[in-house]
């Protein structure tokens, strides 16, 4: 399922509630989500899972192709955790 | 770094304020959009959400885990899973720390 495909179905079901409103929904959601992260918060959606920040160490890497050592940076990647209705659900409703 | 925790009522009233929809409108907006992602995943289908990030069912094959406890072998079952992978948009975003508003 793609954004394109997610808006239309929101757009019909939320009728009559303008497209164009109901497309700036979705995207105002993403953009809470992005912008709690990039301050270092959570985001927590009971049921189908929270959105953290995972502190990435600084490490040497190495360059597969040369064989070089490069520094890679610490740094700061958003992350999932699914919930636990969503993660049972994936499984077909019960424990794996 | 601010690492407040918002919920989804946080989500909620954004949206009424941000997007001008009646607070019982943007409450069945999220939801709704969180039930059909959950389905897609359900469902197997991966979700992609431009600018975001993309969500995938991942299927484990049983492997063997260790009760840390008791130190006992038991097998961890065949199971799926859901990962989350951030567009390259969204991890500079928070890279950066906001800076630059690359907006979702």
């Amino acid at each position: 399922m793609l954004r394109s495909e997610l808006v239309a179905r929101l757009q019909e079901e939320m009728a009559p509630i303008k497209a164009s409103e109901v497309e700036a929904a979705v995207d105002v959601v993403l953009d809470e989500i992005a912008v709690a992260l990039a301050e270092g918060g959570r985001v927590e959606l009971r049921g189908f899972g929270a959105f953290s920040v995972r502190k990435r160490e600084a490490r040497t890497g190495r360059n597969p192709r040369t064989g070089q050592t490069v520094k890679v940076e610490a740094k700061r990647v958003p992350f999932f955790k699914p919930g636990k209705e969503l993660r049972l659900q994936v499984n077909g409703g019960e424990e794996p | 770094m601010a690492g407040k925790t918002i919920t989804r009522a946080d989500l909620v009233d954004a949206v009424a304020r941000r997007a001008n929809l009646q607070r019982a409108d943007a409450n069945r907006l999220l939801t709704r959009l969180l039930e059909m992602t959950q389905d897609a995943l359900v469902a197997g289908d991966t979700v992609k959400l431009s600018r975001f990030g993309n969500f995938n069912v991942r299927a484990k094959r049983q492997r063997i885990g260790r009760n840390p406890k008791t130190g006992e072998e038991v097998p961890i079952t065949p199971r799926r899973v859901v990962t989350f992978r951030p567009s390259q948009m969204l991890r500079e975003f928070v890279e950066k720390g906001g800076r630059g508003r690359a907006k979702s």
